[in-house]
Formats: structure tokens, sequence, C-alpha cells
């Protein structure tokens, strides 16, 4: 893979491959939307069954984080997408510069997410079971609400787990890229913004709409 | 033809173990999954034989209800997720997918390899959950026995088969875009052999329906860790929206399990025939309409389960046109061998094995499709016969079919033809023995998943479980004169069948890099009169 027009035996040209490898991720991603999909089908189904409790437990999450957090992950994928351009016209210090911003950015989130927000959300017993802190009538719905809330955060950060070691990857690898030469970039690249998608869903499902009404 | 001492044949570019297990090359990554494949093949037939010896007697020759039920669960799962989605896939498909196209491998050798990995892996814990105890809950995990009742390991079967998931989601990447992109020039759409248009349709539902699966499994191991979770109806959580979510993978995974047959017998019953597949683009749509209307039909598992009338009949109307497609295939096969010179060598005693006991196992699904026969006969053994003719008659014949067709491709050996003529004929008759009767014992009203029954149902189990033995015979007998056809078989000509298609012009075993020359494809396939014009020349 050292030479630029190097390719796998498989393919014909290396901008053969380079389609393929295109290709391969748009799959995935299709895959990866389904996996999520039960998810909010379940948290839309469940909320539709009992909506007045889970509007009390969305009414526990912080807005403020939130919305930070999207701002921060959108801001991530921006940042990447310049470093997809730069390499593009063959600046790679420039790129690995946004991608460590990108990177930075990413691992915000999962601080705020998991060091801020989930620890004052578990002190304050909002975690399912004997010891959840909301009572009355509304106290099933707002479990089953965290219970979503856990696990579809968990997941999400997960993701964005990998996300960060794959961008991690990149900009360690920086040196094989160039202006012709660099379909890991663009496919680390869909990947990472994949993962705002994922969390523009969820971010209303958790701090909006129990604040509608 | 080329001269296969010239060339290296895959079997030959190193004969170390590590060349096998970090080998990227689509042909033996295909071996490693046949070995696999089989050995779950036999760990999940031993529990089916003694799920039917348990059944000789009214009160249960094992003794135990518990031990029962592991063993049922235990056979549905491993002959599920470890043999019948995967089977002619990851073996077949892994070695023709590319052969078949002209192309050097497949798109990603090492996700390929990769794909093993995950399925070897997802194995070694299905066999822990096994040991370890096994679990209770029938292939199905319904929850909340799944969920706070059951005793067994659940959680490391879910893990099992959420691996394996991603094993089959790579395999159907895999293929999808190797169609896509690594098709040899001049090899059109249209130009494709119906086992890839069929494995296309499988791989777009591996790929699209096994992640459902996945999270929903992932749902059920948090609510049974947690104690908590969303099928739970304590607090405002749904056990029927697990039956939704895992059906919605399940009834389009049953299409997974037989359509990669289909594409078999379309490749072997021209070649026996010598004659053009009749109505080619009727057989490639009806593949592409079953995965597409497989989506839409879950529903019909859940008639008794208290959803609604009115989807209870859109579910019962889909599944009625899902069925379509399917004799569209059938009578096409049929039109194909009319007026043809057939051969009855094993490869198509299989497959018109298949066609028999297919059409028998589709018909009677129209049966259960029909909602009011559905709510007398769902839950008893009308349902296990219907479901073992469409998965073992059909499937496992196919993939008996088309392992036995393209052995000597695979291997460079003929297999012995008088053994494999007498197991097909062996299978067919125990096969019969062993599931007709489950029809009538449904239709009489035996219920399924019980480890005892009443003494009137006796003589129809005691013909059911004699059945079982004739057919573990003819199971055992390939394992035995394949693996001896390995050693002292003939050696196979490149084309040994005189069949149509790129996999033939290439010599057996292939060399690692497929084709010297990229071959370029200028002819529809299954041109056998233009074939035999040739040969007679």
């Amino acid at each position: 893979m050292s030479d630029a027009a190097a390719h796998e035996f498989q393919f014909a040209s290396a901008e053969h491959q380079r389609e393929t490898a295109i290709s391969g991720i748009w799959l995935f991603l299709a895959t990866e939307a389904l996996f999520f999909g039960p998810i909010f089908l379940s948290w839309i189904f469940a909320r539709h069954a009992d909506p007045s409790a889970f509007d009390v437990g969305g009414r526990r999450t912080d807005l403020t984080i939130g919305l930070a957090n999207t701002a921060l992950l959108i801001a991530s994928s921006f940042a990447y997408g310049v470093g997809l351009a730069l390499i593009g016209f063959g600046r790679r210090r420039g790129m690995v510069a946004w991608l460590a911003i990108a990177w930075a950015l990413g691992a915000a989130f999962i601080g705020l997410k998991f060091g801020v927000e989930w620890r004052t959300e578990l002190s304050e017993g909002l975690f399912p079971g004997a010891h959840f802190s909301i009572h009355g009538p509304a106290r099933s719905g707002a479990q089953l609400f965290f219970a979503f809330y856990f696990f579809a955060t968990a997941l999400h950060g997960l993701h964005l787990l990998i996300g960060l070691g794959l961008l991690a990857w990149i900009i360690i690898q920086a040196e094989r890229f160039t202006a012709e030469n660099h379909t890991p970039v663009h496919v680390v690249g869909l990947y990472w913004t994949f993962i705002d998608v994922i969390w523009l869903i969820l971010f209303p499902l958790i701090y909006l709409i129990g604040r509608a009404s | 033809m080329r001269d296969a001492a010239v060339q290296h044949s895959y079997l030959d570019d190193g004969r170390t173990l590590r060349s096998w297990l970090l080998t990227t090359d689509h042909k033996r990554i295909a071996i490693l999954y046949i070995v696999a494949i089989t050995f779950f093949f036999f760990a999940g037939g031993f529990a089916a034989f003694l799920i039917r010896y348990n059944l000789i007697s009214p009160k249960g020759l094992i003794g135990s209800a518990e031990t029962y039920n592991r063993l049922f669960s235990m056979h549905g799962i491993l002959m599920v997720w470890f043999f019948l989605v995967p089977a002619v896939p990851v073996t077949l498909g892994n070695f023709l997918v590319p052969l078949m196209l002209g192309a050097r491998d497949l798109a990603f050798p090492r996700l390929n390899l990769l794909s093993w990995y995950l399925f070897m892996a997802a194995g070694v814990v299905a066999l822990y959950a096994v040991v370890g105890g096994g679990v209770d809950t029938g292939w199905t995990f319904y929850t909340p026995l799944t969920s706070f009742y059951s005793q067994g390991h659940v959680i490391a079967a879910v893990v099992a088969i959420f691996i394996a998931g991603f094993s089959s989601i790579a395999t159907g990447l895999n293929f999808i875009v190797t169609i896509h992109k690594l098709r040899a020039p001049g090899m059109t759409w249209y130009k494709m052999p119906v086992f890839l248009w069929s494995l296309y349709a499988t791989s777009v539902i591996l790929v699209l329906a096994t992640p459902v699966l996945a999270m929903t499994l992932l749902l059920l191991a948090f609510e049974r860790i947690f104690g908590i979770g969303v099928f739970d109806p304590a607090i405002g959580g749904d056990p029927l929206l697990f039956q939704h979510l895992f059906w919605f993978y399940s009834h389009p995974a049953v299409y997974v399990m037989i359509l990669p047959g289909f594409g078999v017998i379309s490749e072997i019953i021209p070649a026996f025939s010598r004659k053009e597949l009749f109505g080619y683009k009727f057989v490639v749509w009806a593949s592409i309409a079953i995965a597409v209307i497989g989506f839409l039909v879950w529903g019909h598992h859940m008639f008794v389960a208290g959803t609604s009338l009115y989807s209870a009949l859109v579910f019962s109307l889909l599944s009625y046109m899902v069925a379509a497609p399917s004799a569209i295939k059938v009578f096409n096969w049929i039109a194909t061998m009319h007026k043809g010179y057939i051969r009855f060598d094993a490869p198509m005693l299989y497959a018109i094995g298949f066609i028999g006991l297919f059409t028998t196992g589709g018909l009677t699904g129209l049966f259960l499709a029909a909602l009011a026969a559905d709510v007398h006969l769902t839950q008893t053994y009308f349902v296990v016969a219907h479901f073992h003719y469409v998965m073992v008659g059909g499937m496992v014949s196919a993939y008996f079919a088309g392992l036995h067709f393209w052995w000597p491709k695979m291997t460079g050996h003929m297999y012995p033809e008088m053994w494999g003529r007498a197991g097909a004929i062996i299978i067919f008759v125990g096969f019969n023995l062993t599931f007709f009767p489950q029809f009538l014992l449904g239709y009489l009203g035996m219920p399924r998943r019980y480890f005892a029954y009443p003494q009137h149902f006796e003589a129809l189990n005691l013909l059911s479980s004699a059945g079982a033995l004739i057919l573990a015979v003819g199971y055992i007998l390939p394992l035995g004169y394949l693996t001896w056809s390995l050693l002292y078989g003939e050696r196979a000509s490149a084309n040994p069948w005189g069949a149509t298609g790129l996999e033939w012009t290439t010599a057996s075993p292939p060399p690692t890099e497929n084709f010297a020359v990229t071959p370029i494809v200028t002819q529809a396939p299954y041109q056998y009169r233009q074939a035999e014009a040739v040969n007679h020349e």
C-alpha cells in the first residue's frame, strides 16, 4: 500500500478499490441504522403508551449539557469535514490539525456525557431499579424512560469511543495519505458523521419531547 | 482447458496450519466454514436424535421435562444460527461468488476471514452455554420467560447469537458489494447465474434484518442483567414488542435459509436436464420479490398472541403473497426439466427431492398463513412438520445437492457416485418417515415442545422416531464417503458435469487467483443447447 497507485489483487485499479471501499462503508452504515432502529421504535412505542410518565422522566434530564453536547458533535463533524477537504488538496498537516480538533471535540462529548451528566444522574438515583428516586404514579414510566436513556446513550457512547480510536489511527497514519489516495480518511469520516446522525435522533427523544407539553 | 499441473491449486498454496488460519482466500475460508458448519450440523442433529429418542414412549424416555426443554432449545439454536442461516452462503457462496463472477476474490477478503473468526467465537460461546447446562427457552427467547424466569445460560446463548449475527452481516455486506463491484467484463446483471441473484437477495435480508435482531437481543440481555427493561410489563414495557422485533428478523431469516437453496437448485436442474433454465428473469425476480415481501409477513407468527384482528388480516394476506414467487420457481424448475435429457446423478436426486419436499412444506405453509386454520394448528406438530419440510427437506437437501455438485470443483476429487445416490435416496425416505407423521400428529392436536404425550399418539411418534434413525444414517453416509473421496476419489476434470458457468472454466481445484486471465463474458447463462452442439462437433 506504500505506492499511491497500488491496489489489492482483486481490484482492477486503485480507483476501483476506492469506489468499492466507499460502497462498503455506506452499506455498513445502513446496517448501523437498522441496529439502532429497534431502540428508536421501542422508545417511541413505549412513550406512546404512557406519555405523561415519560415527560416526568424527560424533564429530569439536563438540557444544557444536552445542547452543549449536540454543538460539540456537530462542530466535530465540521472539523472532520475540513480535514477531509484539506487532504483532498494534499495538505496533510492541515488535515492532522483539523482531525485533532475533531478528536478533542468528540472526547469532550464523552467527558461531559459520562463524567458529568451520567454521574449526576446516577447520584440522583435515576438509574432504574429499587433505588429509583422518582415516586408516585409516574414511577414505572419514568423508569422505563431512564432504561432507554442509559441503554441508548451507553451504546452511542461506545460508538463514539470506537470513532475516537479510528480518528487516532488516521492521525497516526497520516503519512500514508495523499491528495489522490486517502480512502480511509473518507471512510472514517462517514462513520464519524453517522454517529452524529444517531445523536440527532436521540437528542429530541431524550431532552426535547418531554419538555414540549 | 488449462492444465491443472501448471498452476498451483489453492489447496497447495501453503500447507501449514497457519497458512489456513490466516488465509484471506475466499476458497480456503469456505473450506474452514465447511468444517465448522459440519460440526454444528451434527451437534444440532444429535440433540434432535435425543428428542426423537425421548418421544418413542408417551411418558418420555429421558425422564425429565427440564432436560427435554434444553435439548430442543439447543437443537433450535444450533441448527438455526450455526447451520441453516450460514450454511450455503458461507460455504458454497464463499467459494463460488468470486468464481461465478469471474473475480479473484471477494471485495473485502480480510472481512471475510474476520467473519469466520466471529462465527467461531460465537460457536465457542454457544457451546459454553450448552455444556454449562443449556437454556430452556426455545430458540425464540420469548420474554418474560427469558428475561425473568428462565434458569439457564440465557446471556451466553444471547451473546453467541449476537456475535454470530455480526458474522452474518459481514458476509452479506461482502457479497452485496462484491456482486455490485467485482463482476468480470461483460457480466451484466442478467448474465449472472441465478445462484448469485439468490445470494444477493439473501445478503440484503442478512444486512437489513440481522442488526434488528442484534439490538433486540441486547435489549433482552439488558433486561435480564439489570432486572428492568423495555419488555417488562411491570413498568409499562411490552412482551409483544419483543415478538414483533424478534420476528421482524426471524421471519426474513427463514428466507435467508431457503433462498440460497433455491439458487443451488436453479444451477443443478439445468445442468442435469441439459436445458436452459426456463424463465430466467422470473426466477431472478422471484428471489428479489421473496426478499422484499418476506420483510412484511412477520406478524403471522403472532396470530394468537393478542395482536389486532386487522393487522392479522393484513399479515395473513401478505403471507399468501410471499408464496407466489416460490411457486413461480417450482413451476420454472419443472418446466426446465420438461423434455430435457435428465441425468439422475446424486446432485439431481437431491434437487428433485428438494422440489417435492419444499413444495409440501410450502403448501402446508398456506394452511398456517390462513388466519382461521392457524388458530387451530399453531403450536402443534403441524408447524414443526411444515418448518422441517422447508428447512430440512428443502434447505438441507439443497445444501447436500450443492455440496455434491461442486465437490469436484472444491476438492479436485469425484465423490463415489453410487454412494452419493444411495445417500440421497436414504435421506429422502428417512426424512418423509420422520416428518410426515408429524403433520398428522399436529392435525390431531398434539402440541409441540412437550416431552410427554397421550397414549393414542404413540404409533405415529414411533414411526417418526424410526424415520429419524434412517435419516441419521443418511446424514452420516456422506460424512464417510466424502471424506474417503478426499484421499481416494478419482481426479476431477475442470468440468465433470459439462455445466455452464465461469466456475467450470477454471481448473479443479482452482488456482489461488481463480483465473489466469480475467474472463470476458459474452453469453447468457445456462446455454446448454449450445454447449451440447459444441460437444457433438
